[in-house]
């Protein structure tokens, strides 16, 4: 089933990149569609920083991930290097964990 | 793009920018220096790949055909959280129908045909995009689009190979943390796109309405959910919205 969803996301995502090169202008230049198309990453990505900090299957929780989450929050707002946000995030979780 | 600033079209002018050429150079070390970037970021790609419990091969042939960050990690993060093969590859998807916008702005800058285009469209991404777009020259700006696009190919793929095969050696990713890399990474993302008010009020709106959703709906649905409000924001035109629609004052 893996294998499924990254075939399946991969050709959907080249076929994106390609239609975009493809079709004419107008098609795609409905300011409404571009509007929509730059707000769905931002709602997608708020999405997924919440359900994989404060979830577990269906039970909403507060682990040591929301500590590495506000590490990695402080990290961006002093415009650290992506490497140093991650790695911030997992070694103030992993510390969290042992003090908890 | 700024290719309105002659008289010649973008078909007319030499393809690149010729040999010796100062902007040349220039555009070049650009290209390289975003690639070594993004290969340490295809690192903990790799390790969030095996962390999510994909194989070796999978996690690289995401890094190969997929090839957009953004959706990469919301697909192994998705998987690796009991969601489906649908809100997997469907989330991917949303996340990366901006690239379809980067292309419209890309087609008549680098007026591909046959070959060339299928071969280029694998490369527009974010990066590609940002450094063909702001260039001084139309041949400057092909030269960006091509030398970003495969120097953050080549490297993005060896880092995600180096970063998977190093984290197949560790046995529990949750001892070091691992867990938390995934959504560290969404929030370096998110952040050069939370300018003005309106991605704030979206990405709110989203997270709560996700959170609200988890208990009731299969994994996976509740990041769909979170999109429908991105539609809803970007439906409704709001008054204040002459710049909006086009970030860096490009003409449609």
């Amino acid at each position: 089933m893996t294998w499924v969803a990254v075939l399946a996301g991969s050709a959907a995502c080249y076929l994106l990149k390609l239609v975009g090169l493809s079709v004419p202008q107008r098609v795609l230049g409905n300011p409404r569609v571009r509007r929509i198309a730059m707000l769905l990453p931002v709602a997608v990505l708020a999405a997924l920083v919440v359900i994989q900090t404060f979830t577990i299957g269906h039970r909403l929780v507060l682990d040591a991930r929301a500590a590495g989450f506000v590490a990695a929050v402080i990290a961006v707002v002093f415009r650290a290097p992506f490497l140093v946000v991650v790695a911030l995030a997992c070694v103030t979780t992993a510390l969290v964990r042992l003090w908890l | 793009m700024t290719y309105d600033r002659g008289d010649r079209s973008p078909a007319d002018q030499p393809r690149f920018p010729q040999r010796g050429a100062p902007e040349r150079r220039a555009v070049l070390r650009v290209a390289l220096a975003i690639g070594a970037t993004t290969g340490a970021y295809g690192l903990s790609f790799g390790a969030i790949g095996i962390a999510s419990g994909l194989s070796l091969w999978q996690t690289c042939a995401l890094s190969l055909l997929m090839f957009s960050g953004g959706s990469q990690f919301a697909l192994v993060g998705i998987l690796g959280s009991g969601g489906g093969v649908v809100a997997a590859s469907g989330t991917a998807a949303l996340l990366g129908s901006r690239n379809a916008f980067y292309g419209l702005r890309l087609a008549e800058l680098l007026q591909l045909r046959g070959v060339a285009r299928v071969a280029g469209a694998q490369l527009v991404i974010d990066e590609s995009t940002a450094v063909a777009t702001t260039q001084p020259t139309v041949p400057a700006g092909r030269l960006g689009f091509w030398a970003t696009g495969l120097s953050v190919f080549v490297l993005w793929n060896l880092g995600t190979v180096i970063g998977a095969a190093g984290a197949g050696l560790i046995s529990d990713p949750a001892v070091l943390g691992f867990d938390a890399a995934a959504p560290a990474a969404f929030v370096a993302l998110l952040a050069p796109r939370m300018r003005g008010r309106q991605p704030w009020a979206v990405a709110l709106t989203a997270s709560v309405v996700a959170l609200a959703a988890v208990p009731y709906v299969p994994a996976g649905v509740p990041v769909l959910l979170a999109a429908l409000v991105a539609i809803l924001a970007g439906w409704r035109r709001r008054p204040d919205d002459a710049s909006a629609d086009e970030p860096d004052g490009q003409p449609a």
